[in-house]
């Protein structure tokens, strides 16, 4: 039984400060979630209005059901609105934090940059500079152990997805120089 | 006993060299996916979906299913070593299974946590086997209004019986509803809700949202934790496992229970999170010595996690027996079947029978295949949360991109995919609940077709709901369920002033 006193410890290097301030809290963001839902539901109304809402000859037309689906969405959002207008809460639950925030964006920003790159580059160069990036910048970890990750990563979705199973993927310059 | 004799049919399709191949794959990277932080059962189903396109129906959801089944064993595993619960379900396992780990009893406690899910498995296996093939071919009657009402009854249980608070489940189904409808109108051809867009011409894929608000939201939400973990090396022996075998028979009324439980709780959707609680507190309160719970009891393992499998793999019912799932995952399992072109619903089991034998075929060997599996090779996925998470993410988000581009290669599926990916990480956060939204995104188009085909039928008259006792019962049930909050609440308020006034 010696196996099970052993331990296994996984350090994050990036880990968060204990305390933060924060950004904004859960209550706020509820409520501007209820309003950007209520625009939206705004304008699918309207939209569906425009399609035809009613009845005709056939039964209902297009838009008759997504119309009041929209109803249906901006009613919900109304009861929640109501409802938190009338607590008289003081204290409410932290929606997220700076340093949260910080980390979430961290994981967000290279994700967007990765989606612009793939255009350009193809998914798989981008996703070699996605995960070596990712790595060396956001985990600190050693530059030749991200590199060789990246690498063998993105070669074993090539080979799995572009040769094994057929699925086609964005591809761009690297790909064409092995006639791909 | 003609169950019996389909059942040795599904097992002769599934018995080649090529579908056990799969699913041996299927387990091992579902072990991964419930192993691995920020990725799940519905976000590694939607994910690897992308795999199967090309394959013939058979081996694909025979793949899907075995890497379903491996996650749900994979959860166990970071529960009870490192007292993080991989899915939500797998939460009530960490009470006495962590506990257990702490004292050097990680090997018994994983592999009480597999043989019962392997047990909870089966009885919801058994279950299928026999319940779903009736229940389909009296589903073969139903016409557009059953359908409809009984679509209705799905959406309305899920608002008045669900934990989440009322206009928050609404929301979120109402606006899964909604974007279904984007696209061409199937029935006039008309657009709507495209605002002149060419990419919205298609209309929303449903996978594309599953895999934005289940795989990208759910990294966001694992970067915001810290990140360090701690936990315990198990490796498991022939002996512990006996052990634990020879011990299992005494708890055989917490297994049944637990079994009962999760297969009542998985068919309705009350969904295998609320099984695993459920069957958790049942067991310590009807346990002779309640404060060992918590402690490291291995009763405090063997009831959740029977619970959570039997939840998890009677949800599957509905699903092939009326086209219904009864979980986020059998969702991404029903979106499956429409890609590969079968139509979901009661004829599945007349027109695909090597299909649907295939399939409950492979929850037998899958689950037997999938317990040997993780009882040998426990300390290699352990050792898998070595991987730091920061090299973890970014092939996730690989992944994601892959899966979501590959559905319809579109490159607007990807923005719509991240668009899903910070809609889900902020409902999560406020607490908008996200199977409503699956369901409502899988079963969208066809409630809305049910509703129109029984419209047009009728002349656009509302009775035909109540047209007959079947559809009527169905309908009356669902508004029922949807204000059962209210109902049951003025029935204890009447109870109680009853009571009262002869006093």
């Amino acid at each position: 039984m010696s196996e099970a006193e052993r331990e296994i410890v996984v350090e994050d290097p990036a880990a968060l400060a204990g305390d933060s301030p924060a950004v904004t809290t859960n209550r706020t963001a509820d409520v501007v979630v209820s309003l950007l839902l209520l625009a939206f539901a705004a304008l699918l109304a309207y939209d569906n209005w425009r399609t035809g809402m009613g009845w005709d000859s056939t039964g209902p037309q297009a838009g008759y059901f997504p119309f009041y689906l929209s109803v249906i969405l901006a009613g919900a959002c109304f009861w929640g609105l109501a409802k938190e207008f009338l607590a008289r809460k003081a204290a409410a639950e932290t929606f997220v934090t700076r340093a949260q925030l910080r980390r979430v964006l961290q994981v967000f920003v290279p994700t967007l940059l990765f989606c612009f790159l793939m255009q350009w580059l193809g998914l798989y160069a981008a996703s070699f500079l996605l995960i070596a990036g990712f790595m060396v910048f956001v985990g600190r970890l050693a530059v030749w152990k991200s590199l060789l990750t990246a690498f063998l990563f993105s070669l074993v979705m090539f080979v799995t997805f572009e040769i094994a199973f057929d699925v086609i993927m964005p591809k761009g310059p690297i790909e064409s120089l092995f006639g791909r | 006993m003609e169950a019996f004799g389909l059942l040795v049919y599904g097992f002769s399709v599934l018995l080649t060299w090529k579908i056990l191949a799969l699913m041996m794959v299927g387990l091992v990277l579902g072990i991964f996916v419930g192993v691995l932080p920020g990725l799940g059962g519905p976000n590694g189903v939607a994910i690897l979906l992308p795999l199967t396109f090309t394959m013939d129906p058979t081996s694909a959801i025979v793949m899907l299913s075995c890497i379903y089944w491996g996650a749900l064993f994979g959860g166990a595993i970071t529960s009870i070593l490192f007292n993080i619960p991989g899915e939500a379900w797998s939460v009530a396992t960490t009470f006495d299974g962590y506990p257990m780990a702490q004292q050097g009893k990680a090997a018994e406690a994983l592999t009480a946590a597999f043989t019962s899910s392997f047990i909870g498995s089966l009885v919801a296996v058994l279950l299928i086997t026999f319940l779903a093939p009736g229940i389909a071919s009296f589903a073969l009657r139903f016409g557009p209004p059953e359908f409809f009402a009984v679509y209705l009854l799905t959406f309305c249980s899920f608002v008045g019986l669900g934990r989440e608070e009322k206009h928050k489940t609404v929301i979120s189904m109402a606006l899964g509803l909604l974007l279904t409808g984007v696209g061409m109108d199937t029935v006039s051809g008309q657009l709507r809700m495209t605002f002149g867009s060419s990419d919205l011409l298609r209309g929303i894929n449903f996978l594309v949202a599953v895999i934005g608000l289940f795989g990208i939201s759910e990294i966001l939400l694992t970067m915001e934790e810290r990140l360090a973990l701690r936990g315990h090396a198990a490796s498991i022996s022939l002996r512990t496992v006996l052990k634990v075998w020879k011990e299992m028979p005494r708890y055989w009324v917490t297994l049944l229970r637990s079994s009962a439980i999760g297969c009542w709780l998985g068919i309705t959707p009350g969904g295998a999170i609320a099984a695993s609680f459920m069957s958790y507190n049942l067991a310590k309160r009807f346990s002779k010595d309640k404060e060992s719970f918590g402690k490291g009891r291995i009763e405090g393992v063997f009831a959740p996690e029977t619970a959570a499998h039997a939840s998890g793999t009677s949800a599957l019912l509905p699903m092939l027996a009326l086209g219904i799932p009864g979980s986020g995952t059998a969702a991404i399992l029903l979106g499956g079947l429409m890609v590969w072109g079968l139509n979901p619903g009661p004829l599945l089991f007349v027109e695909h029978k090597g299909f649907v034998w295939g399939l409950i075929a492979s929850m037998y060997l899958g689950n037997v295949v999938g317990l040997v599996l993780v009882l040998t090779t426990v300390p290699l996925f352990a050792a898998v949360l070595r991987v730091p998470f920061s090299a973890i993410a970014p092939m996730i988000v690989v992944s994601c991109a892959i899966g979501a581009y590959a559905i319809q290669n579109a490159m607007f599926d990807i923005w719509l995919m991240l668009l899903f990916g910070v809609v889900g990480y902020v409902f999560k956060k406020i607490g908008i609940p996200l199977a409503p939204f699956t369901l409502a995104l899988v079963l969208g188009s066809r409630a809305e077709d049910s509703f129109r085909l029984s419209m047009i039928g009728a002349g656009g008259d509302m009775r035909v709901f109540w047209s007959n006792s079947l559809v009527g019962s169905i309908t009356t049930l669902a508004l029922v369920l949807l204000f059962w909050p209210l109902i049951g609440g003025a029935y204890a308020r009447m109870r109680s002033a009853f009571v009262r006034k002869p006093a």
